[in-house]
C-alpha cells in the first residue's frame, strides 16, 4: 500500500497534464476553425502572415 | 481567436476588428482573402475563420481604418461586413461550457478510479485509513471541480428560484450540492460511504448535454450573423429654394423633401415619384423577382433599388415610419409572442421537480417516522435526490436534438435551435408564400419550342448584355438549346426599357414600337429590320417537386393555404396547379399576420414557408418557419429553419425528422421515468449505495444517448 504514495500523486498530475493540455487548446483558439485548417493545408505556397515591421 | 493574444505595447498603437466575410467557402477563399489584407498598407496581419466566416484584422488607426479595409476585401472579391460584437458573447458562453466540462471530466475521471478501488476494498480488505485518505484525496478534487463545472446550472437554478420559479436546473443543483455537501460531512465523520463521484459524473454529463445544445444555437447563430443593412444610409435631397443637391442621412429627410434616386441607388424613405419613370427592384420588399415599373404619381417604398434612370421623389413618411421599419415592428412584435413558447424539457421540469422534492420529503418524514434520527432520514433523503437528479433529462433533449439537426444539416436544411425541432413537430398546417417559395424566383420562357433557333439566337447575343432577369431567363433558354451565345458587340442597354444592336431591338412593347396586344410585364418583344415583333413570354417556374410535396402534406391530413402578396389571378393558377384549395393573393404582411392568428384563434399550429422581406413578420409570428437559401436576409434569420437547392422536399423531411425527434425524446423520458421507478423505492427504503447510485446513473445517461442515435440511421420516418 505504500505506493500509493506516490502512485496518487503521479496519476492526479498526469491527469492536471491533460486538462492542462485540454484548456491550453482551448484558449490558443484551436478549436475555433475546425474546417479552415483541412482546407488550409492544400494550399502550400509558405505565403508569410507574420507581422510585418 | 485565431491570433494570439495582443501584447500590451501592439495594442496600444493597433485596432482589432471582427468582419463577416459571406461569400468565404473554401480554402482558396481563406487564402485570398489573408493574401489580400496582408499586402494592403496599415494591415498588421489578418486570420480568416472558414468555419464563422470571419476574418480577425488588426490594423494601424494612423494607416487605415475598417472601411478601408472593407474596400480592400471588397477589389479582392469578398464582401465584409463590420461584424456585430454582441454575437461574440455567445462564443464566449460556448466557451465557458467547454472548459467547465473539461474540468468536470478530469475530476469525474480521477474520482471514480479511486471510488471503483474503495468499492472493491470494501468487499475485500481495506484498511480504514486507507478509505478514509481515498475520501479526503476525493473531496480535495471534487470541491472546487463542482464549484468551477456547477455554475451553469447554479446561476440558472438561481435566476429561476429568485423570482419564484422552478426550472430542470433546480433539481441538479440542488442534487449536486447536497450530495457534495453530504459527502464531506461523511468524510469528515470518517463514514464508508461518499457521493463525490456521483456529483462530479453527473455534472460531466449534464455538461455534454449543455454544451451540445450552445453548440447547435451557435452555429445557426453564425450562419444567421451576417445581417447587411437594408435601409439606404444616405439620401439626396433637393434643395427647394437652390435646387441644389445635397447629400444627407435617410433617418433626417422629412415628409414634403424632394428627394433624388439616381440610377442603381436604393430609394431612401417611402416617396410618390415626382417625376421620370423607372423600373425598380422590389425584391426585398415583396420577394418578387421582377423590375416592377414606377411613374408619376406611384408610390415607392424604401429598400428597392433604383435600376433605371434618376427619378424624383417627394417624401411621404420619415424613413423610421417608412414599410421598411413597420416591417421590422411587426416582427418585433411577433417575436414576442413566439418567445412564450415552452421548451419541453422545461414543461418536464414544471412535474418533475415538485415530484421530486416531494418524494425527498416524504422520505425524510416517514424515516423520522419510523423512528430513525435525524441523521440517517437526511442521508436517505439526499440519496434519493442524487438518484432522482434529472441526469437523463438533461441528456435526452440536446442529444435528440443534435443527432436530428446533424441529420437535416447533412441534408442542406439548417436548424436554428432545439425549440424550432420541438415547433415542427407540432404543425398542423402549412402556409406558403407563391414567388420564390414556391415558385423559383427566376422566370423561365413560355413555349420556346414556338421560337426558331435563329430569332432564339438573336434575342441571346442581345440579352448577353443584360442583368435583367427576363434576359437572363431569354440567355438560359438559349443556352439549354444551342449552346453558348456570344454577346452582340454593338448591344447596347437602356435601363428600363431594352437593348438595341443596331436596327434590331429586344425589349418592352414601347421600346420595339409596338403596341402591345397586353400589357403584362412579362412579355418582351424582339424587333428586327423588315419582321413583324416576335414576342417572347415568361412564367415563373414552380419548384420542380413543388406538386409532390404538396400531394405528400395532403396525403399526411395537413391541409395547406397559399398566402401571396402578389396579384389574385397569378395566385389562383399556382393554387390549382398545386391543388392547394385555399388561396389568398394581395395581402400585405399585415394581412398575413392576421391570417396566421385567426388560425392560431382556432387552435392551428401553422408553419409557414416563406422567403420575401414581406414574409418575414409572418415567419415569426407562425407557430413555425421554414425558409430557403434565396430568402431575404431577414427571412432567413428569421425562419426555424433555412434549406439550400431547389427542392422542396426539405419541407416533409424537416417534419419528418422533427416529428422522429419528438418520439425519442418521449422515449427518453420513459426510459429515465423507468430508471427512477426502480430506483426511488431502493432509495427511499435506505438500499443506494454510491455504487448503485453511480450504476443507475451512467447507464441511464449511456442508453438515452444511445437511443438519440437511433435517429442517424432509422430510415424516413414519416407518421402523420
Amino acid at each position: 500500500m505504500d505506493a500509493l504514495i506516490f502512485l496518487i500523486p503521479i496519476a492526479l498530475f498526469l491527469g492536471g497534464l491533460g486538462l492542462a493540455g485540454f484548456l491550453w487548446s482551448l484558449n490558443s483558439g484551436q478549436y475555433d476553425d475546425m474546417d479552415g485548417a483541412a482546407e488550409r493545408i492544400l494550399y502550400d505556397d509558405p505565403y508569410d502572415n507574420r507581422p510585418k515591421p | 481567436m485565431g491570433t494570439a493574444a495582443i501584447t500590451p505595447d501592439t495594442a496600444a498603437s493597433l485596432n482589432e476588428a471582427v468582419l463577416s466575410v459571406s461569400n468565404m467557402h473554401c480554402g482558396g477563399c481563406v487564402r485570398g482573402i489573408e493574401r489580400a489584407l496582408g499586402d494592403a498598407p496599415g494591415i498588421a496581419d489578418a486570420r480568416a475563420n472558414l468555419t464563422t466566416r470571419r476574418v480577425r484584422v488588426r490594423f494601424d488607426p494612423r494607416a487605415t481604418d475598417v472601411s478601408g479595409v472593407i474596400k480592400t476585401l471588397a477589389n479582392a472579391g469578398f464582401e465584409a461586413v463590420r461584424f456585430d460584437g454582441g454575437l461574440a458573447a455567445a462564443d464566449g458562453d460556448q466557451k465557458f461550457l467547454l472548459r467547465c466540462l473539461g474540468v468536470a471530466g478530469f475530476a469525474a475521471a480521477n474520482i471514480m478510479l479511486l471510488m471503483v478501488a474503495v468499492w472493491a476494498g470494501l468487499a475485500q480488505d481495506m484498511e480504514g485509513t486507507t478509505r478514509h485518505l481515498f475520501h479526503w484525496i476525493a473531496a480535495a478534487i471534487a470541491l472546487p471541480a463542482v464549484a468551477y463545472s456547477g455554475r451553469p446550472f447554479f446561476r440558472s437554478a438561481w435566476s429561476a428560484v429568485k423570482v419564484w420559479r422552478v426550472n430542470m436546473d433546480v433539481p441538479i443543483s440542488l442534487a449536486v450540492i447536497l450530495a457534495t455537501g453530504m459527502s464531506l460531512w461523511q468524510t469528515a465523520a470518517g463514514a464508508e460511504e461518499v457521493y463525490f463521484d456521483a456529483a462530479v459524473s453527473l455534472l460531466f454529463f449534464l455538461l455534454i448535454g449543455r454544451y451540445l445544445d450552445a453548440q447547435m444555437r451557435g452555429k445557426a447563430r453564425e450562419a444567421a450573423g451576417n445581417l447587411l443593412a437594408f435601409a439606404a444610409t444616405e439620401a439626396t435631397r433637393i434643395e427647394p429654394e437652390t435646387g441644389a443637391h445635397s447629400r444627407i442621412r435617410s433617418s433626417a429627410v422629412a415628409v414634403g423633401d424632394r428627394v433624388l434616386v439616381a440610377s442603381g441607388e436604393k430609394v431612401p424613405v417611402d416617396g410618390l415619384v415626382l417625376e421620370g419613370a423607372t423600373q425598380l427592384d422590389t425584391s426585398l420588399i415583396t420577394g418578387e423577382s421582377l423590375p416592377r415599373r414606377a411613374a408619376e404619381g406611384e408610390t415607392v417604398y424604401a429598400g428597392c433599388v433604383n435600376l433605371g434612370p434618376a427619378i424624383e421623389l417627394r417624401a411621404i413618411a420619415m424613413a423610421d415610419d417608412s414599410l421598411l421599419a413597420d416591417i421590422a415592428n411587426l416582427m418585433e412584435n411577433a417575436q414576442q409572442t413566439r418567445n412564450r413558447f415552452v421548451r419541453l424539457a422545461d414543461r418536464a421540469a414544471k412535474v418533475y421537480a415538485p415530484l421530486v422534492h416531494g418524494l425527498g420529503a416524504i422520505t425524510f418524514i416517514g424515516w423520522m417516522v419510523a423512528g430513525a434520527g435525524v441523521e440517517q432520514a437526511l442521508i436517505t433523503a439526499i440519496a434519493v435526490l442524487i438518484i432522482t437528479c434529472p441526469c437523463a433529462l438533461g441528456l435526452a433533449v440536446p442529444a435528440v436534438q443534435v443527432v436530428a439537426s446533424g441529420r437535416l444539416f447533412r441534408k442542406g436544411i439548417l436548424v436554428k435551435n432545439g425549440a424550432a425541432l420541438e415547433r415542427f413537430a407540432e404543425i398542423d398546417r402549412v402556409a406558403f408564400d407563391k414567388t420564390g417559395t414556391l415558385t423559383l424566383g427566376e422566370p423561365a420562357l413560355l413555349a420556346p419550342e414556338t421560337i426558331s433557333d435563329a430569332e432564339l439566337r438573336t434575342a441571346a447575343s442581345l440579352a448577353a448584355v443584360s442583368r435583367h432577369p427576363l434576359s437572363r431567363a431569354i440567355a438560359r433558354a438559349a443556352e439549354a438549346r444551342l449552346g453558348p451565345v456570344a454577346g452582340a458587340r454593338d448591344a447596347e442597354e437602356t435601363p428600363g426599357a431594352g437593348i438595341r444592336a443596331g436596327e434590331t431591338r429586344l425589349g418592352s412593347a414601347a421600346w420595339v414600337g409596338f403596341a402591345a396586344d397586353d400589357g403584362a410585364e412579362t412579355t418582351v418583344y424582339l424587333s428586327r429590320a423588315g419582321a413583324a415583333p416576335l414576342a417572347f413570354r415568361f412564367a415563373a417556374t414552380l419548384r420542380p417537386d413543388a406538386q409532390a410535396v404538396i400531394r405528400d402534406l395532403h396525403a399526411h391530413r395537413l391541409p395547406t393555404a397559399l398566402l401571396s402578396g402578389d396579384r389574385a389571378a397569378p395566385v389562383a393558377s399556382v393554387a390549382a396547379m398545386l391543388g392547394i384549395d385555399d388561396a389568398q393573393g394581395g395581402l400585405s404582411p399585415k394581412d398575413k399576420i392576421e391570417r396566421l392568428e385567426a388560425w392560431k384563434a382556432e387552435g392551428s399550429r401553422v408553419l409557414m414557408v416563406g422567403d420575401g422581406l414581406n414574409d418575414a413578420p409572418a415567419l415569426a409570428a407562425a407557430h413555425a418557419s421554414l425558409s430557403p437559401a434565396s430568402a431575404a436576409d431577414i427571412s432567413q434569420t428569421t425562419a426555424d429553419m433555412v434549406f439550400q437547392g431547389d427542392s422542396l422536399a426539405a419541407l416533409p423531411e424537416a417534419l419528418a425528422v422533427s416529428k422522429a425527434a419528438r418520439r425519442r425524446v418521449f422515449e427518453n423520458f420513459a426510459l429515465a421515468a423507468t430508471y427512477n421507478a426502480i430506483s426511488v423505492p431502493l432509495a427511499m427504503a435506505g438500499y443506494v449505495s454510491p455504487m448503485l447510485a453511480a450504476i443507475v446513473m451512467s447507464t441511464s445517461s449511456i442508453v438515452v444517448t444511445a437511443n438519440a442515435l437511433r435517429l442517424r440511421w432509422s430510415p424516413r420516418p414519416w407518421t402523420p
